[in-house]
Parts: C-alpha cells; sequence; structure tokens
C-alpha cells in the first residue's frame, strides 16, 4: 500500500514537472551593466540602452546573431548607381506592437524627429549623411526639406549627401530606429512608460524601475514572432560587478555584460568557457595637445609612443582583457587594413633606444627633463595605466605627473579645449565601419580632443568619401588617411578594447562578435 | 507645544530656502556639466540639449526658474535619466529606502537597546565584555565587508537567500540590507545605552528606589530607563535621517532600488535637479527628525517643557 501509494505520488509529480515544464514561460535574466539613460531611441547614446531598444523596436535594417546587417522593417532595398540614394520596400502587414500597420511615413516622422532641434537628440549626427540633415539640426533649414520621403505606404527614399558606404550599418543603430507617432502625439512625454510604449521589434515594455529592472515580454505582433524563443527578458542594472558575479553564480542571472577584471584569471579559472573574451570595436587612447610646446613637436611625440610598453599594460595592467594597440582603428572590419604605426613589430628594448635617441636630440636630458602631464577620468585601470607610462617613461627621463578627474570634469575640460599634455580618452564603435574612428579626429569633431588639423587627413577623408560608390578604392584611401594620423601621432593608441561577457551555458545563439551585440530573439535558453 | 511644533516649522522655510541656494551654485561650481562623457558632442547637439533643459538662461534666471518651479512641487525633469521626472524617481525610490532604513533603524534601536542594558548590569562581567567586544567589531567592520561577507555565506554557499535584487519587495530580498545597515547601528546603540544605563543606575533617586526595596526589574524599567533613553533619542534623530534617505553602498551592492545612490551619483553626472531633489529630501528629513526628537525629549524627560 505504502510502495503504491509513492509510486502514484512520483507519477504524479512527474506528470506535474512535465506539464509545467510544457507550458513554462522561457525567462532570460539579461544583466546589463547600467541603467538606460532612455528608452526613447532618439534620446539614447550607451550600448546599455542599445541593447534593450534593439529588442524593442525593429529598424530599417538590423544585426544578426554576429552583427552582420539584415533585413528589419524593410524587407529589402535598392540603391541607386550613384549610390546616393537608397529605396526601401516596407514588410507587408508589418505592425506595431498595438496593430498599427508599420508604414514609411512612420520612418519620414521619425527621421524628422530625429533631426528636430526642439528633440536635442544626442545621436542627431548618425543621419547627417542623409540630405539636409545637418542643416535641420542646426536650425538652418525646414523638417520638410529631410532627404527621406514616403513614396508610398510601403516604400520609403533617402537620398544622401554623398555616397556612404557604412549607411546601411549606420541605420542598425538604435537612434534610427522608428518611433510610433500617434502615441508621441498623444501622450507626450509619457510615451516612453510602461504601458503606454508602442514599439514594433520582437518584444514590448512590460515594466521598467530604475535602478532595478526592466521587464521585456514577446510581441505577439512581431513579423517574426514565431521564430522568438524567449518569452520574458529582464535586464538588471549590475553596477557592481562583484554581486553581479555572485547573483550569476548562484543562477540568478543567465550573463552579464563585464566583470571584475581584476580578477580575470581567477573567473577564468572558476567559470571556464563562461568567460567570454574577444576583440571589440574599440580604441583606448591618449589626446595629445597638438598646438602647445613641446608637443607640436611630432618627433618627440613618437618618442613618447615607442618608449610605451603596450604589451606590459594590456597583460599586467588590463589582465589580457585588452589587446596591445598601434592604430586608431580596430582589426576586424571586414575590408580594411588599419595602419599600424611603424615600429609596433620592433623590439621593446629597440624602441627606447630609438627614443632615447631622440629625446637626446631634442636636448633632453638629466639636466633638461621633459615633464609630461598625464589627465584621466577617475577609474582603477585608467590610473594604473597612467602609473605604469610614468614607470616607463622614467629610464628616458621624462618625469611623468598625473591628474586625475571626475568623468564629467574630465570631459567638460577636454571639450572647452583646456590645458593638458596627454589626456585619456576611448572610442567604441557606433557602426561596423573605419569611418567611426577615423571621423574623431577630423578638424570639425566635437571629439577631436587633440585639435588634430592636418590638411593632407582632410584631403585624404575627402577623398574617401567621395569614393563612396568603390568600397575597395574607398578603404585602400581611408587606410592612407590613418597612415597619416598615425604617423603624425594626431593621438597616441594604447590599447584595442575586448568584450567580456559570462555566458550561462544554457544561453544557446549567443554569438561573440566584434560589436558585442546579442539580440534576445536569436537566443534561446534551455 | 502644538504652538512650538509650528514655530520651528516656520523657521525650516528660511533654513531650505537657504541650503537650496547654497547646493544649486555649488553644484554650478563643479566643472563639466551634464552632457560630457567618453562620446563628444558637436557644438550644434549641445547648443539644443542647452536649450531643451534650459541651460542656455543665464544663472540667475535658471535659479529663479528653479524656485518658482520648486514652490509649484516641481523637481523638474532628470538630467540623465529623461524619461523619468526627479519627483517620479523618488517615488518609485523612497519607499524602498524608508522600507529597508525603517527596518535597520527598529532592529538597531530594539537589539540595540537589549544590548546595552544587559552589558550595563553585568558591568565587567563575561556578558560585558561580549557586548562590548561585539559592538566594537560591529561598529569598526564597514558595511561594504559585511555585505560581501553575508553574500558568499548565506546565499552563494548556504543558498538560503537570493544574492541581489528586489524581486518587488520579497521578505528574503529585504534581509541582506536590513541587516548589513542594522549591525554597525546596533552596535552604535548598544555602546549609548550601555554607558546611559550605568551612569543612570549610579543617580540618586535610583538608589533611593533600590532602599525602598523596589524589584530590580521594575526599577530598570520604570526608573532607570526613562533617564537612561535620553542619548539614544538624541542619537536616533541624525541616525534616522541618514538611514532613511537610503545608503549608497548598500543599495549598489544588494541592486535595489533605493534613492541613496541619487546623492552620489547625481552629482558625479552633474543631474542637477535630482542632486537639487536630493538635497531637498535629505534637509527635509534632517529638518523633521531633528523636531521630532526634541518633541520626544519632552514626552521622555518631564524637566524638558517648551511652552
Amino acid at each position: 500500500m505504502k510502495k503504491s501509494l509513492r509510486s502514484l505520488l512520483l507519477a504524479t509529480a512527474l506528470v506535474t514537472v512535465s506539464y509545467s515544464a510544457a507550458f513554462a514561460e522561457m525567462i532570460y535574466n539579461r544583466g546589463n551593466s547600467a541603467d538606460p539613460e532612455s528608452l526613447d531611441p532618439h534620446k539614447t547614446s550607451t550600448v546599455y540602452e542599445a541593447h534593450i531598444l534593439r529588442d524593442l523596436f525593429s529598424g530599417l535594417v538590423m544585426q544578426d546573431a554576429k552583427a552582420d546587417v539584415i533585413p528589419g522593417a524593410a524587407e529589402s532595398w535598392k540603391m541607386s548607381d550613384d549610390g546616393t540614394v537608397y529605396t526601401f520596400s516596407l514588410r507587408k502587414g508589418a505592425t506595431w506592437s498595438n496593430g498599427d500597420p508599420v508604414t514609411a511615413d512612420d520612418f519620414v516622422y521619425s527621421f524628422r524627429r530625429l533631426e528636430d532641434p526642439a528633440t536635442a537628440a544626442e545621436y542627431a549626427s548618425m543621419l547627417y549623411v542623409v540630405k539636409n540633415a545637418q542643416e535641420i539640426n542646426e536650425g538652418k533649414a525646414k523638417l520638410e526639406e529631410l532627404g527621406v520621403k514616403a513614396v508610398d505606404a510601403n516604400t520609403l527614399e533617402i537620398t544622401l549627401k554623398s555616397p556612404t558606404p557604412y549607411f546601411l550599418e549606420m541605420l542598425t543603430h538604435q537612434a534610427n530606429y522608428p518611433v510610433h507617432k500617434a502615441s508621441i502625439e498623444k501622450l507626450g512625454a509619457d510615451w516612453i512608460k510602461p504601458g503606454n510604449l508602442v514599439s514594433n521589434g520582437a518584444y514590448t515594455l512590460a515594466e521598467f524601475v530604475p535602478n532595478d529592472h526592466i521587464k521585456l515580454v514577446k510581441n505577439p505582433k512581431y513579423y517574426e514572432a514565431d521564430q522568438v524563443k524567449v518569452d520574458v527578458v529582464n535586464y538588471f542594472p549590475t553596477e557592481d560587478r562583484s554581486t553581479a558575479i555572485k547573483r550569476f553564480e548562484a543562477g540568478e542571472l543567465d550573463s552579464n555584460d563585464d566583470m571584475p577584471l581584476e580578477q580575470l584569471a581567477d573567473l577564468k579559472a572558476k567559470f571556464g568557457d563562461q568567460v567570454r573574451i574577444g576583440p571589440y570595436l574599440g580604441t583606448y587612447y591618449y589626446a595629445v595637445k597638438l598646438d602647445k610646446e613641446p608637443w607640436s613637436n611630432p618627433k618627440l611625440r613618437r618618442a613618447i609612443s615607442m618608449a610605451i610598453d603596450r604589451d606590459f599594460l594590456a597583460e599586467k595592467v588590463w589582465g589580457n582583457s585588452m589587446l596591445p594597440g598601434y592604430s586608431m582603428v580596430p582589426p576586424g572590419i571586414a575590408g580594411y587594413e588599419p595602419a599600424i604605426a611603424d615600429y609596433a613589430e620592433m623590439s621593446q628594448i629597440d624602441r627606447e633606444d630609438e627614443a632615447k635617441k631622440i629625446l637626446t636630440e631634442l636636448g633632453y636630458g638629466p639636466d633638461k627633463p621633459l615633464k609630461l602631464e598625464i589627465r584621466y577620468n577617475t577609474s582603477e585601470n585608467h590610473k594604473n595605466t597612467a602609473v605604469a607610462i610614468q614607470e616607463q617613461l622614467k629610464p628616458l627621463g621624462v618625469e611623468v605627473t598625473m591628474v586625475n578627474t571626475d568623468t564629467k570634469t574630465h570631459y567638460g575640460h577636454l571639450e572647452q579645449k583646456g590645458d593638458f599634455d596627454y589626456a585619456r580618452a576611448g572610442w567604441i564603435a557606433d557602426y561596423k565601419d573605419p569611418e567611426t574612428f577615423l571621423g574623431i579626429s577630423r578638424k570639425a569633431s566635437g571629439n577631436n580632443y587633440s585639435d588634430f588639423n592636418n590638411p593632407k587627413y582632410e584631403e585624404l577623408m575627402d577623398k574617401a568619401a567621395a569614393a563612396g560608390g568603390d568600397p575597395a578604392e574607398r578603404s585602400k584611401i581611408l587606410s592612407e588617411a590613418e597612415r597619416v594620423l598615425v604617423d603624425d601621432l594626431g593621438n597616441m593608441p594604447l590599447l584595442y578594447y575586448s568584450y567580456h561577457n559570462l555566458v550561462s551555458p544554457k544561453l544557446k545563439g549567443y554569438e561573440d562578435n566584434v560589436m558585442d551585440v546579442h539580440p534576445t530573439r536569436f537566443i534561446s535558453k534551455e | 507645544m502644538l504652538r512650538y511644533v509650528f514655530r520651528r516649522l516656520l523657521t525650516a522655510i528660511p533654513t531650505l530656502f537657504v541650503i537650496v541656494t547654497i547646493s544649486f551654485f555649488l553644484i554650478r561650481v563643479a566643472p563639466g556639466g551634464p552632457f560630457n562623457q567618453e562620446k563628444g558632442l558637436n557644438p550644434v547637439i549641445k547648443a539644443n540639449l542647452d536649450r531643451q533643459f534650459g541651460l542656455d538662461e543665464p544663472l540667475w534666471m535658471q535659479y529663479l526658474n528653479y524656485l518658482n518651479n520648486l514652490l509649484h512641487g516641481d523637481f523638474g525633469p532628470s538630467y540623465n535619466l529623461p524619461d523619468f521626472t526627479v519627483k517620479e524617481l523618488f517615488e518609485v525610490g523612497l519607499p524602498v529606502s524608508i522600507q529597508i532604513g525603517a527596518s535597520a533603524l527598529i532592529l538597531a534601536l530594539v537589539i540595540g537597546s537589549a544590548l546595552g542594558i544587559i552589558a550595563a548590569l553585568r558591568q565587567n562581567k563575561g556578558a560585558d565584555y561580549a557586548v562590548i567586544a561585539t559592538a566594537t567589531a560591529g561598529s569598526t567592520v564597514p558595511t561594504f565587508v559585511i555585505a560581501p561577507v553575508y553574500q558568499l555565506i548565506f546565499a552563494t554557499t548556504l543558498a538560503l537567500v537570493p544574492v541581489a535584487g528586489w524581486a518587488g519587495g520579497a521578505f528574503a530580498n529585504k534581509i541582506g540590507p536590513i541587516v548589513t545597515l542594522a549591525l554597525p547601528q546596533i552596535a552604535i546603540v548598544a555602546r549609548l545605552m550601555r554607558g546611559s544605563m550605568i551612569e543612570a543606575l549610579r543617580s540618586h533617586h535610583i538608589r533611593t528606589a533600590r532602599a525602598l526595596g523596589l524589584s530590580d526589574w521594575s526599577i530598570i524599567i520604570k526608573h532607570a530607563l526613562r533617564g537612561a533613553l535620553l542619548p539614544i533619542v538624541s542619537y536616533s534623530g541624525p541616525a534616522a535621517a541618514a538611514l532613511l534617505t537610503g545608503s549608497i553602498i548598500v543599495e549598489s551592492i544588494f541592486a535595489i532600488p533605493g534613492v541613496g545612490r541619487y546623492f552620489v551619483e547625481a552629482a558625479l553626472n552633474r543631474d542637477y535637479t535630482l542632486v537639487m531633489g536630493t538635497v531637498v529630501v535629505i534637509a527635509i528629513f534632517t529638518i523633521v527628525f531633528n523636531l521630532i526628537v526634541d518633541i520626544l525629549y519632552a514626552v521622555v524627560d518631564p524637566r524638558v517643557r517648551y511652552d
């Protein structure tokens, strides 16, 4: 009797378990280093909201699990022969999460809103390649003059200023996602709140508690809803990296996009393959005050750069979570050959000898030591990097001092062209093209902290833009431009970034890529 | 008494005004602004942003606008979290911080007082030394050590509670933050209580009570405790204001959505409106709790009168 009762219970339990398993929701708990600044695509700027917006919205084109461009709201597109007009055919029958059809007008509205000065979009510059976009953003042209036109409900025509081979890559950026006009006009600033937000992506917004979590649920109206496996994705801001590791270990998180890198060796030993590290499109560099003595001398800049042991920085300071960098554009962009500094292959000893020679030539020595000040924004690793460089330059008789300020002060100082010698900066690719890294050193760029102003560079960059129709030729010219920048040391590249994710083996479809892009719609969980 | 309270509340208005004014200009003196970040903005976009948030107006004008909005209960939008107004951020976060802070405070007062009394009654005996040793340890080990150790033992190793997170305010998620916040407070309260209780027990009226043959229990509860409570009461005022407005360390380690983080983060982000909102909230809490302490004085100590 007892035995049969037990087996009956066991059978019931088994049935219950398999029943609930079959109907259980697939929930993905995703660690994201910080909360989004905003869920409004036109007000975002960070990679933290990029992850979330990629799940919520669908731009004309999107990225797949490997960060390659795939059709999004547009199912196909054509480029005019001169490369300046793109005609997108929108997916027929695609709708917003409230059932409204997604039309060409939605994109016209969205792109105008992005450029409207009243929106004050931080990434308005993302569409500056479109005809009249910059003029509108500067208040010099009317919204209606934007080079974006709805030919019919399903056809969108975008006219560019000049051929832009990376235009499709740019369109994958979250600033170019469409927004729902009717709800913005009806609800104003509240359109972005849970319950109000109408989106056209694989997920919709269910909850947003700042500093706690963001819950997205599968959008049944999404055009490929039948292929979306995860039912609920919870984004948790994991600003405390040590806590994030413990939460991952306890199974509270299925993945996290950061880890305490100073413990990398231990983490690798503990988590094995779950620690995923690889090249990421980002460059860690020092800006140089080029219009200030003695840094205006390219020979001197070269001596300093040669003397810095980047292998040591990558290995000892960053625990191999960074790679030694000798170019502004990191490797990993198909069809582009970065212009690596000519001393990259020299041994460190030879480089130091050469650097010493240059310094002596320029009259620096024990009697006349060279003084160099490094400014950096608060971070243990930025500090350690600067300290390592200080030690590396000491044998050459260079006296390095350091100034540490918080991030806002640091970038405020650089932006206002304050005084410095060398200053820490970093750049993460917005899209997969060398332009994103080289554009920041152009004369007019707000990110040109070094004030690099080289006519040859400007000329080559313009030439590359004009060669937009011929990708191979353009890549070659861009590489020549980068050669000018690197040889002249308009900036001093030090390291290339790498992504560093913790990914549970339960997750399938989380593919490593140089953009560190992981749309939830391609992921499933066992 | 009511008149006293009313008068105190009236004087709070100029105090708040001075605090708001000083803070408004102090945060603006800090270099950099809300829109400075790793990726610089081009001047056109920066100008658009400044215009949208009214930062293009002269500072005195911004100040007057801010005061005017504040009088209408409008703290403005957060610069760095533009999806939320400062008021909304506090509506979400303050109840969380208050729950955690109030629980920690109550725990600290009850356990701390009990331990203090025990130590005072067993002065210079084993129990006393044990309490003093624990209290010293408790007040010297910082919360950023207590919290990870708690997570390591009770969450990762024993799997009794979650590591972190709020989970809508589930009880298991609250234990860690409350205990971490309470431990140092328990230590402080215990030491205060021990000292004042020892002093109270030595006073004349207690000696008289003993001579009259009252029971130990009745002497301690009815006669000694009242006098001994005074230092605890004066300590709890500022402590309550501090605990109820959250702790950035506890909130970030346990990933709970309180408001303690805003004090530090908003200042670092130059989120001017959020900084101001935090300053106003903390100022109000401090003023109110100081008032409550003064009222409690009169309740506890018959010699204090406010008429």
